[in-house]
């Protein structure tokens, strides 16, 4: 194929993905899809988990079955890595830039309606992704285990580890985390994409308040329930 | 009643005062006789007048037509951008809002883009070049065009309006966390992008006026709202989510002009 000055001309300058990417607003577009992503999974390893209350050979036979095909494991696996991995660089990159943007701070700043959890993103974010690398190392590899690591004994191995009070703790701090980080980020993710009316604003607000609530809650139940000997070996 | 009867008061200021862009600033602690029926921009004048008296450099602060239609005035009071009664111009702001003893914390809009020239006083020509980046519009001008040869949906002109309604302070700016100017780009956007007559460079405005945006070192937006609650001219932050659809569009449409151009 030859090249044409037209090629030529198209090929100079920066790509528009890269021009994209440079852009505070496709930044943003960024964190939302790959916040999409990342709900998604959430909500789906929540679910997943809830077969704890349904028998332990149940959730032990879901997770041989999500190791039967290697092929799609680490399909799914990698999707969540380059999902993570844009979100928390996007998300870290207009955190320094924005400090940059306000070299001198306010004596003082009030705050008339920015919420909590919209003020703490990259502090959740930071906490997730901390959550998330011991997270791997305690139940998926094994090696920050509390307690004795069996593979693919999914149940036995949450409940050694909930025996244990620090993993209980990290494990509801980080959750505590998710929930704010998606109080706002489902609410917030809406707008980035440009999914906004203001006849559905509340109502978004409100479900993004609600899934929030759940998942943290859901998550949290699975070492209560745990320590409470609701579910036991 | 307050110490004269007349409705007077005395008020601790702390101004930030700095010489020059170069100078590093700082507070000052004024004490000024104030009364109710007074504008907030009066009472600044009467320190000056007691400033200038002294022999001191009086306080600069911006303003012209004190009538909260021109965006020139505005910088932050207690933290609150304009001050406390929030959605007017520091020039509507009266001293009844206010009582005798209370202390108030005077600063300038504090953004990277926005250099301090002096005391209170900004540069806000980062917001002049935005509106540069967004060029023209292919409308013809002359003579009043026939009133129905383009027809607007009564939605949209109501949507347009309502975005049209920021007179550029930079008060979005300042309140934001992130130092954003998100609120002032997308209402401009908006007010063109809605309308018929900005349809035919809609796409590449949003992309030339956002990346303007970004170049000028402003921060990006979590929506978080703390700009429409100040914004004078009431603008929604729905005009955001419109911008960001409007740059996403954009981008994924978007032909290199140099190459068309080009023609090969
Ligand atoms: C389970 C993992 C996570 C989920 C489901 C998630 C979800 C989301 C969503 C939906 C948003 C809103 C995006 C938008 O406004 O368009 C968001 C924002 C954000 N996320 Fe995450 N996130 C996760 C992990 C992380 C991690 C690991 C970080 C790392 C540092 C992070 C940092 C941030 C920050 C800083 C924001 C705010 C972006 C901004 O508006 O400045 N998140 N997140
Ligand atoms: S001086 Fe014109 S808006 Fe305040």
């Amino acid at each position: 194929m030859s090249v044409t000055t037209k090629d030529a001309v198209i090929a100079s300058g920066p790509s528009r993905l890269s021009l994209f990417w440079m852009s505070t607003v496709g930044k943003k577009v960024l964190m939302a899809l790959s916040g999409i992503i990342l709900f998604a999974y959430v909500v789906a390893h929540m679910l997943g988990n809830m077969q704890l209350y349904l028998g332990i050979e149940l959730i032990n036979g879901y997770a041989r079955l999500l190791h039967l095909n290697q092929g799609f494991l680490w399909s799914a696996r990698i999707v969540l890595l380059v999902a993570v991995g844009v979100h928390a660089i996007a998300g870290i990159e207009l955190w320094i830039n924005k400090r940059e943007a306000r070299p001198i701070p306010y004596r003082s700043k009030e705050n008339i309606q920015a919420t909590t959890a919209s003020r703490t993103m990259i502090l959740t974010g930071v906490i997730i992704a901390a959550f998330i690398v011991y997270h791997v190392l305690d139940l998926t590899v094994g090696v920050a285990h509390a307690g004795p690591y069996v593979h693919l004994e999914a149940a036995g191995n949450l409940i050694t580890g909930f025996s244990h009070p620090l993993p209980v703790v990290l494990y509801i701090v980080a959750m505590i985390a998710l929930g704010f980080h998606l109080w706002h980020g489902v609410y917030s993710m809406f707008g980035s994409l440009g999914l906004s009316h203001p006849r559905y604003t509340v109502g978004v607000k409100r479900l993004a308040a609600l899934a929030a609530t759940l998942i943290a809650l859901g998550n949290i139940s699975f070492p209560v329930a745990v320590l409470t000997g609701l579910v036991h070996g | 009643m307050s110490a004269n009867g007349h409705g007077g008061m005395k008020l601790t200021l702390d101004i930030w005062r700095q010489k020059n862009a170069s100078d590093p600033g700082r507070f000052v602690r004024y004490q000024v006789a104030a009364n109710e029926h007074m504008s907030f921009l009066e009472m600044l004048d009467v320190l000056n007048q007691d400033l200038i008296t002294k022999g001191e450099e009086p306080l600069a602060f911006d303003s012209d037509c004190r009538e909260g239609i021109c965006g020139m005035c505005g910088f932050v009071i207690n933290g609150s951008p304009h001050g406390p009664t929030h959605g007017a111009t520091v020039c509507q702001l009266h001293m009844r809002f206010f009582k005798d003893g209370d202390s108030l914390t005077l600063e300038p809009w504090r953004a990277k883009a926005f250099p301090i020239l002096k005391d209170l006083v900004v540069n806000r020509a980062a917001l002049d070049r935005i509106i540069q980046a967004g060029g023209y519009i292919s409308t013809r001008t002359g003579s009043a065009p026939e009133a129905n040869s383009i027809l607007v949906p009564k939605e949209s002109s109501d949507i347009a309006m309502e975005a049209a309604a920021c007179i550029g302070c930079g008060a979005c700016v300042a309140a934001c966390p992130n130092a954003s100017a998100h609120l002032f780009t997308s209402a401009k956007i908006t007010h063109l992008g809605v309308l018929p007559q900005g349809q035919p460079e809609r796409y590449t405005r949003v992309l030339d006026m956002m990346n303007q945006t970004t170049a000028e070192g402003f921060g990006h937006c979590t929506l978080m709202g703390e700009c429409e609650a100040v914004c004078p001219g009431h603008v929604s932050l729905e005009v955001i989510p419109r911008m960001n659809a409007d740059f996403f569009k954009g981008s994924l449409k978007k032909r290199d002009p140099k190459a068309v151009a080009g023609g090969a």
